[in-house]
């Protein structure tokens, strides 16, 4: 029923932030389009007046009172980061040259 | 006594009573890791300062006369998707290496104040995506029983090294099976608790409404003293469920199935089952006759469409978890150029430092969840979810605990199913449902294939909160297979 073609591919690795290389795409073409087909078979199911289930156990907010706690210390935080500028996170631009 | 072959609980009281001291323990273990982990390659990090300095603590306290927990002083290996402060933590993924938690996670707090010694981290699939531990960016573990197969997955490295003699004690985590999978075929115990029992603060998330962490050990009073060691809520885990901890030593202590109703779920049988995998599991269920159990055949029938619905709702919940591997502030970062975009980086990152699994899991996810195909793959899997969930509430109206067989086959080879998605995700079939509906389930061994002499494993489910009936149900059998063997399945495994 599905069938993924280079292009969606491509698609889904930009919206995923996955640089595949051209050379791969075929490849991953052929394997997800497998595993998809394998998959859809929940459509076999006639579902169409059940609930949809997210969690296995009933989910409710929990509160709690607002008490200062301890957290990481600077150098704690900064220790594994892979850049750091005047004691921030260096990070690439996030804005288009334009 | 043997130092590295004997269980837990027997070290344990041996070094309450000053027969030996945990140092030594610990020693005999970092040796024997010396010795055979180059071929199973059950650890990827060992810290063996750590684990002796936590011993020498250990023998102090006993030295001061402080009444030490059930487990003091004996070692543990850690899957390595928990974070241990100051030592390494990848989750077996390049995107990681070299990272060191700033943080103990709740379990690693929790293995430290009952005295247990972590020796190290053991290799897992990457983000535990996976049966075989293939799928570890930094190399597959060995099956101890045949190096040239796979000892499961994810939580293969966890399950080697109880098998090799590593470790009496090990952590897991349990997705779809990473726990009960490689406990099957490396004929160890390991037990998926149910969802929400044991925190999971400081797990590196792969699935939020399906991962669990739990206990793995050579028996199952060992499982059952280190469940109890690492269960109970956390208010620091959202799902963590605030209710008491089922007694699961006590039930590990009363290995009696008298009277207990056993379901056997015919969905999880017969075709696509190895023969020898088949055969020992019919002679366990004779055997849970024997032992008085009432065992009656049960129907489950959505639990057919169980792998298609987790292998949606899976990708479509890790393609959102592992989105905050963005190279930003943590892991590793390619291609900073100075000229290149933060999302450039971003994605020449995460192409770098992720696998072809967990690519395939990511776009997966990504196209479950996108507009056009939400109502058909993921809100549709979702569905499937509930009628499962409901198969399950209507089965154990009916039996206390169902059992199936733990993994269709025994140990593949290694290298046999890596390129084959859809034939490696087959493995999980009969331990999806429970992580589907939160339930709780054990593997236990019940005996060697005849085809290739390779461990078969049994798996009991219970209801949410039933952790107690896995306990009382696995200590029966285990008792009734080690009265014909005469010792556990574990003692025949190859010296290596």
């Amino acid at each position: 029923m599905t069938s993924i073609s280079r292009a969606d591919v491509a698609h889904l690795a930009r919206l995923a932030r996955l640089a595949i290389p051209e050379d791969q795409l075929d490849h991953y073409a052929e394997q997800l389009d497998v595993i998809l087909q394998s998959v859809a078979r929940v459509g076999e199911v006639a579902a169409a007046d059940v609930p949809a289930m997210s969690h296995p156990v009933p989910l409710l907010n929990v509160f709690r009172d607002d008490v200062a706690r301890p957290g990481l210390d600077r150098e704690a935080a900064f220790a594994a980061a892979p850049a750091i500028e005047d004691d921030r996170f260096r990070v690439p631009r996030i804005l288009d040259e334009e | 006594m043997n130092l590295i072959r004997d269980n837990a609980s027997v070290l344990a009281a041996a070094i309450a009573e000053g027969e030996v001291s945990s140092e030594e323990v610990t020693r005999a273990h970092l040796d024997r890791i010396a010795a055979v982990d180059e071929r199973v390659h059950a650890f990827l990090h060992v810290d063996a300062d750590g684990a002796i300095a936590a011993a020498k603590r250990v023998d102090a306290k006993r030295g001061a006369g402080e009444k030490l927990g059930p487990l003091a002083g004996v070692p543990l290996a850690l899957k390595d998707v928990l974070a241990m402060k100051g030592q390494p933590t990848t989750a077996g993924s390049k995107i990681l290496e070299g990272w060191i938690p700033p943080y103990d996670a709740a379990v690693v707090e929790r293995l430290r104040a009952a005295d247990i010694v972590i020796l190290g981290k053991t290799n897992m699939d990457e983000f535990a995506m996976g049966s075989s531990t293939e799928h570890s960016a930094y190399g597959p573990t060995h099956n101890p029983w045949d190096l040239d197969r796979i000892p499961g997955g994810s939580g293969g490295g966890s399950a080697a090294a109880l098998a090799a003699f590593e470790a009496p004690l090990a952590i897991g985590t349990d997705t779809g099976g990473s726990i009960r999978q490689p406990a099957a075929v490396t004929a160890t115990v390991g037990v998926k608790p149910t969802y929400g029992a044991v925190p999971r603060y400081g797990l590196i998330a792969l699935a939020s409404s399906l991962d669990q962490v739990g206990p793995c050990a050579r028996n199952v009073l060992d499982t059952a003293l280190l469940h109890a060691a690492i269960a109970g809520h956390d208010p620091r885990d959202s799902t963590s469920i605030n209710a008491a901890v089922p007694d699961v030593v006590a039930a590990a202590l009363n290995a009696d199935v008298r009277g207990m109703k056993v379901g056997l779920v015919r969905e999880l049988s017969g075709a696509g089952y190895q023969a020898g995998v088949q055969q020992r599991f019919d002679e366990a269920v004779a055997i849970l006759t024997e032992l008085g159990a009432d065992v009656v055949e049960v129907s489950c029938p959505h639990f057919e469409y169980a792998l298609a619905a987790y292998y949606l709702i899976l990708p479509s919940e890790c393609s959102s978890n592992l989105a905050r591997f963005d190279g930003m502030r943590y892991g590793l970062r390619v291609g900073d150029d100075g000229s290149r975009s933060v999302e450039e980086v971003m994605a020449l990152t995460r192409e770098a430092g992720f696998g072809p699994e967990v690519k395939r899991r990511i776009m997966i996810g990504t196209y479950a969840l996108s507009s056009g195909y939400y109502d058909a793959y993921y809100g549709q899997a979702q569905k499937v979810r509930t009628l499962i969930t409901r198969d399950f509430t209507e089965a154990f109206e009916k039996v206390d605990v169902l059992i199936s067989p733990t993994a269709p086959t025994t140990a593949f080879k290694i290298g046999e199913k890596v390129d084959d998605p859809v034939a490696m995700y087959l493995n999980d079939i009969a331990t999806i449902p429970v992580n589907l509906a939160g339930n709780c389930a054990m593997s236990l061994p019940i005996g060697l294939a005849p085809e290739d002499g390779l461990p078969v494993g049994l798996q009991i489910m219970a209801p949410p909160m039933g952790d107690d009936r896995l306990y009382r149900a696995g200590a029966a059998l285990e008792a009734a297979l080690v009265d014909r063997w005469g010792h556990l399945l574990i003692k025949e495994a190859p010296a290596l």
